[in-house]
């Protein structure tokens, strides 16, 4: 059976790891690539870089980190981050990536999600969706949420479960659910936001933002119907290692993988 | 030496990597002749069948690769290099495959989320050095749409579940492939390229 999957979230910064709290970054913790075998030895089932830097050397430092990473880590990774042309896609996936993610630029130019599906294929390109929960005019919905960008500073006014729709009608391949109530909070993720767009679109739903632990994920891979959870804090400072998570869930009757070793000599 | 055929079907690059890592020699190749000179072929790709069996006509690597298999050397196709080498395909159209296996490539049946993306379980069928020291039941990483149906039982390595049970690894005597993607399915992936540079 189809294995859900347990996926940390390094964020980057000139090709050095970073980890913020509602996207404000704050403490440099090294190398990505240290970090990145670390998980993979813990049994990770991928890897998401999520990459911040903002200097004219951000598609050089990107290029790097992903070939870097390809090199030493044979699990599949996410580069995400400032996705924004046909150019910033194809050094992800030629550099050795699996998925490039891509959230503010399709908003302003939905085309880079089809014209990315249909040069690397769907299974290549992520839309990775930041969405808020919003007091609802329409009383026949109970709550709705709307698509935010530039790391949720701009409203857009979309419906979130509507765009969501519509990256998968364009071509893309998964969707990432980053909630930006639970972002940060630790409180858990937004499991009926998770649960709306997995019943709404065929394509696997990553549900990210809200991460405290275990239990949070058992939640969003069940009830809110997540293919994946993605956490970034829990990991990183060691509150819990994800064979924890994946002993917690398979306990719980949650397909997941075990990590297991092969004399490889 | 390693061939692994650059036919215009995705980034081979990782696949190049993990050969590197287990100890092998591997190079990017897209000329007939250098799969003629080639010791092990390799075959990835990922996208649409079609376009795949047309890149390969065009760059004329058609009969270099039937040549390397029916003279014996180790052929490993992965992920839509596995698929081409069924006799046809239903993606997008009718299409005639590479035709080393009999068969046919299948999209899933509804009620599944398309396409499979992740690890999944493998359930060994049969002995082959393909698999030395990968556990029975080893999880490996796959992305597709679209499976094989084998004609043949004996054809079929590997068996995984997603709504039915699929072949995940099909081949005979030295040329076989493989569903998943062996370059990221960490140490089992390894593993198989291992024994695929060193056994097969």
């Amino acid at each position: 059976m189809l294995a859900r999957r347990i996926i940390p979230c390094l964020d980057v910064k000139n090709g050095r790891n970073v980890r913020g709290v509602r996207f404000s970054a704050d403490k440099d913790a090294g190398d990505p690539i240290a970090l990145a075998r670390r998980y993979d030895a813990e049994g990770a089932d991928e890897l998401v870089f999520y990459d911040i830097t903002a200097s004219a050397e951000k598609r050089d430092i990107v290029g790097k980190l992903v070939r870097r990473v390809s090199e030493e880590v044979f699990i599949p990774f996410t580069v995400g981050g400032g996705v924004r042309t046909y150019q910033d896609i194809r050094i992800i996936i030629e550099g050795g990536a699996e998925k490039a993610s891509i959230n503010s630029a399709a908003v302003h130019t939905p085309e880079i999600i089809t014209q990315g599906a249909e040069s690397f294929g769907s299974q290549a390109i992520v839309g990775s969706i930041d969405a808020i929960r919003r007091p609802n005019s329409n009383q026949s919905e109970d709550v709705r949420w709307e698509v935010v960008i530039n790391g949720g500073r701009t409203y857009t006014g979309r419906d979130a479960l509507e765009w969501a729709e519509e990256l998968v009608d364009r071509g893309a391949g998964e969707l990432v659910l980053n909630s930006i109530d639970a972002d940060g909070t630790k409180d858990g993720y937004d499991i009926e936001l998770n649960r709306r767009v997995a019943e709404r679109v065929d394509v696997p739903i990553v549900a990210s933002g809200g991460a405290g632990g275990p239990e949070d994920m058992y939640a969003v891979l069940s009830k809110g119907k997540a293919s994946a959870a993605l956490a970034a804090s829990i990991f990183h400072y060691n509150q819990y290692s994800i064979a924890e998570v994946k002993t917690y869930l398979a306990e719980r009757g949650v397909p997941v993988r075990p990590r297991i070793e092969i004399d490889l000599t | 030496m390693i061939a692994i055929v650059n036919y215009g079907m995705g980034n081979l690059r990782s696949v190049q990597k993990a050969f590197e890592h287990v100890g092998a020699k591997a190079v990017i190749v897209d000329k007939p002749e250098d799969i003629d000179t080639a010791e092990r072929v390799v075959l990835p790709g990922v996208g649409a069948f079609g376009d795949a069996m047309s890149n390969l006509k065009t760059a004329g690597l058609i009969a270099p690769i039937v040549r390397a298999i029916s003279e014996g050397r180790p052929f490993l196709g992965i992920c839509l290099g596995l698929q081409l080498m069924f006799a046809e395909s239903e993606e997008m159209g009718q299409h005639r495959g590479l035709d080393i296996l009999p068969g046919k490539v299948k999209r899933f049946p509804e009620g599944q989320r398309v396409p499979q993306i992740g690890w999944n379980e493998v359930r060994i069928q049969r002995e082959t050095v393909l698999l030395d020291g990968v556990p029975d039941g080893s999880y490996f990483y796959f992305v597709h749409s679209f499976f094989v149906a084998s004609e043949r039982d004996e054809d079929v390595v590997g068996v995984t579940d997603y709504g039915i049970d699929y072949a995940s690894i099909a081949g005979n005597d030295r040329a076989f492939g493989v569903q998943f993607h062996p370059e990221k399915s960490q140490d089992a992936g390894l593993k198989i390229l291992k024994n695929f540079a060193e056994k097969v």
